[in-house]
C-alpha cells in the first residue's frame, strides 16, 4: 500500500466528515444560529471573553489539544496492524471526536461560555462533578507519568536531542524576557528564537551528549516541571507552548510534505497476525490505546474552558470545534505513516515492535527520520534529532502544564478542606511531583523504564472525561427535544470500550501480581462504573421530563 | 492583478503572531496583575488598617492614583462599602 495514497485518502476522509456530516450536525442536532449573541459579545472583558478571529481561535485551539498524546498512541496502536488504527483514527474523529469537541464548544457558548465541569454540576448533578475532579486528577497524574519516561527513553535513545531540547527552555525565556521587560515585537524574537533552536539541533547532532540512565532523566525531569510550574506564565510557559505551536505546525507540514514526495511504502501489516506475546486483545485496547487521535476528554476542557468564551459568531463553533479535532487526526495519521511506511522491511518494523511497550515514540522519530531524508534530503540524523526534539517539546510542555495544574487542585482541596498547608504553592507543587514519581517508578520499576505499560489506563481516563462530557450534550439535547443518537451512540461505545478494557487489564494485572497497576485500575473502573450509572440515572429522567413536558404541551 | 503590498503583509503577519502568542494567556496574565494590583493596594492601605507602614510618607501619594480602581478592590474582598470611615467610596 502506498502511504501517499493512504494520506490522501485519510484527507478525503477528513474532508467530506468535515464538509458533510458536521455541517448536517450543526445545522439539526446543535442547530446553530449566526445571528446569535455569543458569550464574547455578551460578557466581553478583554481578558477571558474576547471576540476572536475564527482562524486564529482555530490555530489556538488545535495547538492546545494536539500535543505528544495524539503522537505517542497511534504510535503504540500500529502494533495490531496499520489498518485498525487508520480505521479508528479516521472513522473515530468523524465521528466521535469532532462531535465531542464541537458539541462541548456548543454546550459552552450556549451556556454562557461555562466550562464542562461547572455544567456536569448543573445538568448530571454534585456528585458528578466530584467524579469529574477526580478523573483529571488522575488524568494529570498519569500524563506527566508518562510522558517523563517518554522524554527520558527519547534522552536515552536519541541522546543528540538532549542540548536541543534543553536550549528550548533558555530560548522561551529569553523570548518571554525581550518581549514582556524589554517590550521588543514578538516577530523578530520568534524568527531569531526559531534559527537559534534549529542551529542547537544541528550541534545536537555533531556534539557529544551526556549519558545518561533513564530514571535519572525522570527524576532530572520532574526536578525542571517543579521549578517550570513555579515559574511565572510568561516567563516561560507562554513562549514555550508558542515556540511548540509553530513546531507543530511546521512538522505537520514536512512530513505530509515528505510522504508525497517520497511515497514510501507501508512495510507494516494491515492486520499483524504476529504480535508479540504482552499485546493485549486488539478489541476493546485499540479504543483507549489511541485515545488523542480519535476521541479525547482533554478536548472538551479546551472547548469549554477557553475557545468558548472567544468564539465571535455560534457558527464558528463549527470551524474550531470540528476542525480542531480533525487538525488532531491529521497528526494522529502522520504518525501512522511515519511507524509503518517509514521503514526498509517488515523485519525491521517487527525489530522496533518486539513488545508492546517498545514501538512508541522511538518509531515515529526513525521512521519519520527516514521519510523525511527520502522525500526532502534533510539527512537522516539531523531529521532523526529535529522529530525527536519536537517530540519532546510536546511532551515537557503538557508536563509543564500539567503538574501546574495539578498544583491548583490540591491548593483548590486544602481551600476546601480548610487544610492549609496544603495552599502552599510549593508544598502543593512537591505533593504533585511526588505523586507522579510514585506512579512513574511504581508502574515500571526502579529502572522506571516500564512506565509505558500504564498508556492505556492513561487512555481509559481520557475517555470517561470524554464519556462525561458526551453524557452533558447528550441529556442537553434531550432537553431540548432535538435527536440524541449521534451522541448517545458514541457515548454508549466509548464507555463500553473503557470498561471492558478496564476489566480486561484488572485480569492481567491481577496474574501478572502486578498489585500496583491492580490498584490504580480498580481506582479507574470505580470512576468508570460510576461514570455508567450516572449517564444511566440522569439519561432516564431527562427522558422522563421531556416526556412529560411534551403531554403538558 | 493588484501589486502585493508588504507593509500591510507585515504588519498582518505582526497581529496574527501577536494574537497567536497573547490569546491563550490572557487570563493567566490577567490574573498575576490582578493579583500585583491587590498587593500593591493592601500595602498604600495598610496604615489605615492599623498596620505600621515605614514607607507611608511615599504611599500617601499614591493614594489619588488608586482611588478608580478602590471600588473594585473593596467589592472583590467581599465588602460592599469602604471598610475605612475617613476614605469613602460608594
Amino acid at each position: 500500500m502506498s502511504a501517499a495514497f493512504l494520506a490522501i485518502l485519510g484527507w478525503v476522509a477528513f474532508f467530506l466528515g468535515y464538509r458533510f456530516y458536521s455541517r448536517w450536525i450543526a445545522k439539526r442536532i446543535y442547530r446553530l444560529r449566526a445571528d446569535a449573541i455569543t458569550p464574547a459579545h455578551t460578557y466581553e472583558d478583554g481578558i477571558d471573553y474576547v471576540p476572536t478571529n475564527p482562524f486564529i481561535l482555530w490555530g489556538h485551539h488545535f495547538t492546545s489539544v494536539a500535543g505528544a498524546a495524539p503522537i505517542v498512541g497511534p504510535a503504540i496502536a500500529v502494533i495490531w496492524g496499520w489498518l485498525p488504527a487508520f480505521l479508528w483514527v479516521i472513522l473515530g474523529t468523524i465521528f466521535i471526536g469532532g462531535v465531542h469537541d464541537f458539541g462541548a464548544l456548543w454546550a459552552s457558548v450556549r451556556n454562557q461560555g461555562r466550562s464542562i465541569g461547572s455544567l456536569t454540576e448543573d445538568v448530571v448533578g454534585r456528585r458528578a462533578r466530584s467524579l469529574f475532579m477526580i478523573i483529571i486528577f488522575l488524568l494529570l497524574l498519569m500524563v506527566n507519568a508518562v510522558f517523563a519516561v517518554v522524554i527520558a527513553n527519547l534522552f536515552v535513545n536519541y541522546g543528540s536531542s538532549i542540548l536541543p531540547a534543553w536550549s528550548a527552555i533558555v530560548v522561551a525565556v529569553v523570548i518571554g524576557y525581550l518581549l514582556y521587560r524589554r517590550g521588543v515585537g514578538l516577530l523578530w524574537p520568534s524568527l531569531g528564537g526559531l534559527a537559534v533552536l534549529y542551529l542547537m539541533v544541528y550541534l545536537g547532532d555533531v556534539l557529544p551528549f551526556p549519558q545518561l540512565s533513564a530514571p535519572i532523566w525522570i527524576l532530572l525531569l520532574f526536578a525542571y516541571a517543579f521549578v517550570a510550574s513555579l515559574l511565572p506564565v510568561w516567563l516561560l510557559l507562554q513562549p514555550r507552548d508558542y515556540i511548540n505551536s509553530l513546531q507543530l505546525f511546521l512538522a505537520l507540514g514536512l512530513l505530509y510534505l515528505a510522504v508525497l514526495v517520497a511515497n514510501p511504502t507501508l512495510v507494516a501489516p494491515a492486520f499483524n497476525f504476529e504480535v508479540p506475546a504482552d499485546a493485549p486483545a486488539i478489541v476493546p485496547l485499540l479504543f483507549v490505546t489511541i485515545a488523542c487521535g480519535a476521541i479525547s476528554g482533554f478536548h472538551g476542557l479546551v472547548s469549554s474552558g477557553t475557545s468558548a468564551k472567544q468564539l465571535d459568531r455560534e457558527t464558528d463553533a463549527r470551524f474550531v470545534g470540528y476542525l480542531g479535532a480533525v487538525g488532531e487526526g491529521a497528526l494522529a495519521l502522520a504518525t501512522i505513516l511515519a511507524t509503518t511506511a517509514g521503514f526498509a522491511s517488515r523485519a525491521e518494523w517487527q525489530g522496533f515492535y518486539q513488545s508492546f511497550t517498545s514501538g512508541g515514540l522511538s518509531a515515529f522519530v526513525q521512521g519519520g527520520s527516514t521519510i523525511l531524508n527520502t522525500g526532502l534530503g534533510i539527512p537522516t540524523s539531523l531529521a532523526t534529532t529535529l522529530l525527536a526534539v519536537i517530540a519532546v517539546l510536546f511532551a515537557g510542555t503538557t508536563m509543564d502544564t500539567a503538574v501546574r495544574l495539578q498544583r491548583y487542585i490540591i491548593e483548590e482541596w486544602g481551600q476546601i478542606y480548610q487544610l492549609p498547608a496544603l495552599t502552599n504553592r510549593y508544598l502543593a507543587t512537591s505533593l504533585a511531583v511526588v505523586s507522579c514519581l510514585i506512579l512513574a517508578f511504581g508502574a515500571g520499576g526502579v529502572a522506571g523504564t516500564g512506565g509505558m505499560t500504564i498508556w492505556p489506563l492513561f487512555g481509559t481516563t481520557n475517555q470517561l472525561l470524554a464519556a462525561l462530557t458526551l453524557l452533558v450534550i447528550t441529556v442537553l439535547l434531550v432537553k431540548l427535544a432535538r435527536p440524541y443518537w449521534y451522541t448517545l451512540v458514541p457515548l454508549v461505545f466509548v464507555l463500553l470500550m473503557t470498561v471492558s478494557s478496564l476489566l480486561l487489564q484488572l485480569g492481567d494485572f491481577w496474574s501478572k501480581q502486578d498489585y500496583f497497576l491492580l490498584g490504580l485500575d480498580t481506582l479507574i473502573l470505580v470512576a468508570a462504573i460510576w461514570v455508567v450509572l450516572e449517564a444511566a440515572f440522569v439519561f432516564n429522567r431527562a427522558r422522563m421530563e421531556a416526556r412529560i413536558q411534551k403531554v403538558i404541551d | 492583478m493588484t501589486p502585493l503590498n508588504w507593509r500591510s503583509l507585515y504588519v498582518q503577519v505582526r497581529y496574527w503572531l501577536q494574537e497567536f502568542y497573547v490569546a491563550p494567556y490572557r487570563r493567566e496574565l490577567a490574573r498575576v496583575q490582578r493579583d500585583h494590583d491587590d498587593l500593591l493596594m493592601l500595602l498604600v492601605f495598610s496604615e489605615a488598617m492599623g498596620v505600621p507602614n515605614p514607607v507611608s510618607f511615599y504611599t500617601l501619594e499614591l493614594l489619588p492614583l488608586l482611588y478608580e480602581d478602590f471600588h473594585q478592590w473593596h467589592e472583590r474582598l467581599g465588602m460592599r462599602q469602604s471598610p475605612f470611615d475617613h476614605f469613602r467610596c460608594c
